[in-house]
């Protein structure tokens, strides 16, 4: 067993060590709004948070989590940057097939955590690692402009 | 181009009971009151008149499942409507309970939606199966779906003026609540079990559009809170009571088989449950590993030493393949379209152009998935299906049942571009045989299959690889008086159910769609329909994706050589038959300020059209090379899907395309193998746009009220055309390979 503080629940999870985050997530513990899109980093539809940063949880083991907090999806409708760029998702209509905006909601509050005001150029750095095949970006980045003012 | 490849007669030809109930046309099938539903209210579904499999089936008692609802108003006031369709991006889900709500006149906010499982009913009124493909989805159910509201709302009008002893007319229904002449008031939901005891009207009259609402208005998505908070569950996040997760080895080359394996290790893998051979597609064989998750399944996956027989199955290698397709492109092939090209000779100005295209993985971000619950007398099957009456077939014949044996529940998937539409039905069989392989080994409950990304990247079905040669001849003035064309490449539908319907006379529709279209030209055009041990498959928009670029790149470089501006010489082609071509063109033109608005330094416009699944889009784009590399910054389109639906939805599904067509244009964006090995893994060696690639994308609607056409696929060809033409004006070079390689292009 080994003991993980998801969302500020302390969980028990029996899984081997190396199993990433994800599906410690998704098979042990049932949270299924973190996606498995690549496995290796490369697309950041598994994007959670852990100590407050945002990390790529297919490829972190549960026991690099072990004393720190990971913060999924499932909590940022009572997070106050979560949630508003959740609204900022719905009022953009951004999702399309939606299977990445997890991961990219995920991005994007962690980085108006980090910068009240980000610029295109910002905005490009903290999200070239979330893909989206739908190709909603465009609204992605108008949705988080529009969260960063709601928020300021 | 008209969609002629693929309608109701294809489907019937090519697929066991497509059509059926639905072949006499709609006039023949009525509506239905179906069976009483938990908690009562009003719903409506379809009666299937005739001989049909379903009826037969019932005559059997071999019936297990049979699904018919198209929409329940509860007496709760919702109003739920169950789409026949896969929902993957395109927002059908929200398009098709539109249709219903703005006949209805119901609350929208009350309004919501489900996807069908497989079902007769639920068939598409046009291709006569049930499918999500073409385009087709609103465009085929815009009359049957505004039918049902209509109905619904009739038999609610009905049930109050009984109620109120008044007439039918002095009834009011208007955003969900019945008003009459007292001023007696009644929600649907309250009036729902009264209108269910009412008969269903032989006819209505649908509004004229000038009355609607709701459609036509820009309307969010029903699902995009569910989307951005994690809730939404997509296939992949299913997983019934006691479900194991088994991923296979699948051989390295299509078809090739397993030698023999020592599972040893595999089954060392804490969680790992059984480890067993098992059939794969194109007659191969694999081994699947099934745990009691992913992990442990990936890990035993890993453990795995497997000898391969690839002794029997071709190896394909990209770079002879490709020069063989250059050879086979010098000769003529099979007649396609026939022109005159006797002027061609002595045509005072040339072009001859060789393009190249590669291989393309669908690579939807949901890898493919498929649950299974396999019983002795039937199987429940849960999958992200774009081909529900093929699948179910599939399945069935799989595990040795009827159709009707087999429920197939549709679920929510996350993206596809038409992998999840596959004649073959590849991973959905796969899945069904490790289902039978666990139940052969003693163990019950169900299985689902999941692919991992590398599996995806490397596991087939990819946009076909492709070779053009053209020859144009023009007159002083730069008109083309001839031109002569070959296309090499592989057929999509050669060897698919569809064959007989699809492939006339050698040549495969979606191989030559959109050439020569929409121009008045003198093109003569012949195929080699290659045969090649790579699994092909229509990818967004089809045999567009490469004929649009061939044939608005060549009409710019004719405008070139006529020496005029290419949006004049495109519209002198022209003529005044294509109105629509016009008005997207003209619109996208006005709306960019192309020709008006100076450019910052270093940038240019590119332009191009095109006609897919019947919507004409047309991009005016800007775009600028640094340090050799092609850079693309605004696009404007110009659209005409007659009429839009929902504005919202056509916005995202042109930006969404057009961002897909440039991701064909990006270094990387190409499928390769060597001895018959796809080289690319994962989505560090398949390239796919991301967030720094996006253009601006401005998107503006021909206004039109006849009846929509498709647009989940149209806006995907013209846009690398346009950033080609674009970056000849900046370089002088022009662009005939995807993706771009700007040092290789010749001037």
């Amino acid at each position: 067993m080994i003991s993980l503080n998801i969302n500020g629940k302390d969980m028990q999870v029996d899984a081997d060590p190396s199993t990433p985050i994800l599906w410690a997530l998704r098979d042990n513990l049932n949270l299924t709004g973190t996606k498995f899109g690549c496995g290796a980093a490369l697309c950041g539809a598994c994007t959670v948070h852990l100590g407050g940063q945002p990390v790529r949880s297919c490829v972190t083991p549960i026991s690099a989590a072990v004393g720190q907090k990971i913060v999924t999806i499932e909590a940022m409708e009572s997070d106050k940057v979560g949630k508003a760029v959740q609204e900022a998702w719905v009022r953009h209509d951004v999702p399309q097939c939606g299977y990445c905006q997890s991961g990219q909601v995920m991005s994007a509050t962690a980085l108006l955590r980090a910068n009240k005001a980000p610029s295109d150029a910002d905005i490009d750095n903290a999200m070239s690692g979330n893909i989206c095949r739908c190709g909603t970006y465009q609204r992605i980045r108008a949705a988080i402009k529009d969260a960063a003012k709601t928020l300021a | 181009m008209r969609i002629e490849w693929l309608n109701q007669d294809t489907m019937q030809a090519a697929v066991p009971g497509a059509g059926e109930g639905i072949g006499e046309g709609m006039t023949r099938r009525g509506f239905i009151k179906a069976g009483a539903v938990a908690g009562g209210g009003l719903v409506l579904g379809f009666f299937v008149p005739g001989a049909n499999r379903f009826a037969n089936a019932q005559a059997q008692q071999a019936k297990t499942y049979e699904p018919n609802a198209f929409l329940h108003i509860a007496p709760d006031n919702s109003v739920t409507v169950q789409v026949n369709r896969l929902e993957f991006g395109q927002g059908v889900q929200t398009a098709l309970p539109m249709l219903i709500a703005e006949e209805l006149d119901a609350d929208w906010s009350l309004v919501r939606s489900e996807l069908a499982p497989a079902g007769e009913q639920y068939k598409d009124p046009a291709f006569g199966i049930q499918m999500t493909g073409g385009s087709g989805s609103v465009a085929h159910s815009f009359t049957q779906y505004r039918e049902i509201g209509a109905r619904a709302r009739a038999m609610l009008v009905a049930a109050a003026a009984e109620q109120w002893k008044v007439s039918p007319a002095q009834v009011k229904a208007a955003n969900g609540m019945l008003t009459g002449p007292a001023g007696q008031k009644a929600s649907y939901g309250a009036m729902a079990d009264a209108a269910m005891k009412q008969p269903v009207p032989a006819t209505v009259t649908l509004k004229d559009p000038k009355q609607f609402r709701l459609i036509g208005k820009p309307v969010k998505r029903l699902d995009a809170r569910a989307k951005s908070s994690g809730h939404q569950q997509f296939g992949i996040d299913f997983k019934p009571p006691g479900a194991k997760v088994a991923l296979i080895a699948h051989p390295p080359v299509f078809g090739a088989k397993v030698a023999k394996f020592d599972a040893t290790r595999a089954k060392s893998i804490k969680g790992v449950v059984a480890v067993l051979e098992v059939p794969t597609d194109r007659g191969g064989s694999g081994v699947a590993v099934i745990a009691d998750g992913y992990w442990p399944a990936k890990q035993g996956r890993d453990a795995l030493q497997v000898d391969w027989d690839t002794s029997a199955v071709e190896k394909i290698s990209s770079d002879k393949q490709l020069a063989d397709y250059k050879a086979l492109a010098q000769t003529p092939g099979t007649v396609a379209k026939q022109a005159d090209t006797s002027r061609l000779a002595a045509a005072p100005k040339k072009i001859t152009a060789v393009y190249e295209f590669p291989y393309l993985a669908h690579a939807p971000m949901e890898p493919l998935n498929c649950v299974v619950d396999l019983r002795a007398d039937g199987c429940e099957v849960w999958a992200g299906s774009q081909f529900q009456t093929i699948d179910q077939g599939a399945i069935a014949k799989t595990a040795g049942f009827k159709p009707e044996q087999v429920a197939l529940h549709t679920m929510m998937a996350g993206g596809g571009f038409g992998r999840r539409a596959v004649p073959t039905s590849d991973y959905l069989v796969e899945a069904v045989n490790v289902a039978k392989a666990y139940r052969a080994a003693g163990k019950s409950g169900p299985v689902k299959v999941i692919w991992s990304r590398e599996d995806d990247i490397r596991g087939g079905y990819y946009r076909p690889a492709h070779v053009h040669r053209a020859e144009l001849g023009l007159d002083e003035k730069g008109r083309i008086v001839a031109w002569n064309h070959t296309i090499v490449g592989q057929s999509i539908i050669s060897g698919t159910p569809f064959e007989p319907m699809m492939v006339k006379n050698g040549v495969d529709a979606t191989m030559i769609e959109g050439m020569g279209e929409p121009y008045e030209v003198p093109l003569n055009l012949s195929v080699h329909n290659v045969k090649a041990n790579v699994p092909v498959l229509w990818w967004r928009s089809v045999g567009s994706t490469h004929t649009a670029f061939v044939m608005e790149t060549l009409i710019d470089e004719a405008a070139h050589a006529a020496n005029m501006d290419p949006v004049a010489y495109r519209k002198q082609l022209l003529g005044e038959k294509h109105k629509r071509h016009l008005a997207a063109l003209e619109l996208a033109v006005a709306k960019s300020g192309y020709g008006k608005k100076a450019l910052p330094k270093g940038q240019a416009w590119g332009v191009a059209m095109h006609e897919s699944f019947n919507s004409v889009i047309a991009y005016v784009v800007t775009a600028s090379v640094k340090d050799g590399v092609p850079h693309l910054h605004h696009v404007t389109a110009g659209v005409h899907c007659n009429l839009a639906v929902n504005p919202m939805t056509i916005e995202a599904q042109v930006q969404g395309a057009a961002l897909m067509g440039l991701g064909m244009t990006l270094p990387g964006a190409a499928i390769t193998l060597k001895d018959g090995v796809v080289e690319q893994q994962n989505f560090s060696d398949y390239t796919v746009a991301r967030m720094p690639d996006m253009p601006v994308i401005d998107v503006h609607i021909v206004p039109s009220a006849e009846p929509p056409t498709g647009m989940g696929e149209p806006g995907l060809p013209p846009l690398a055309p346009a950033f080609a033409n674009a970056v000849f004006k900046l370089t002088g070079k022009r662009l005939r390979k995807l993706p771009f390689d700007l040092a290789s292009a010749s001037a």
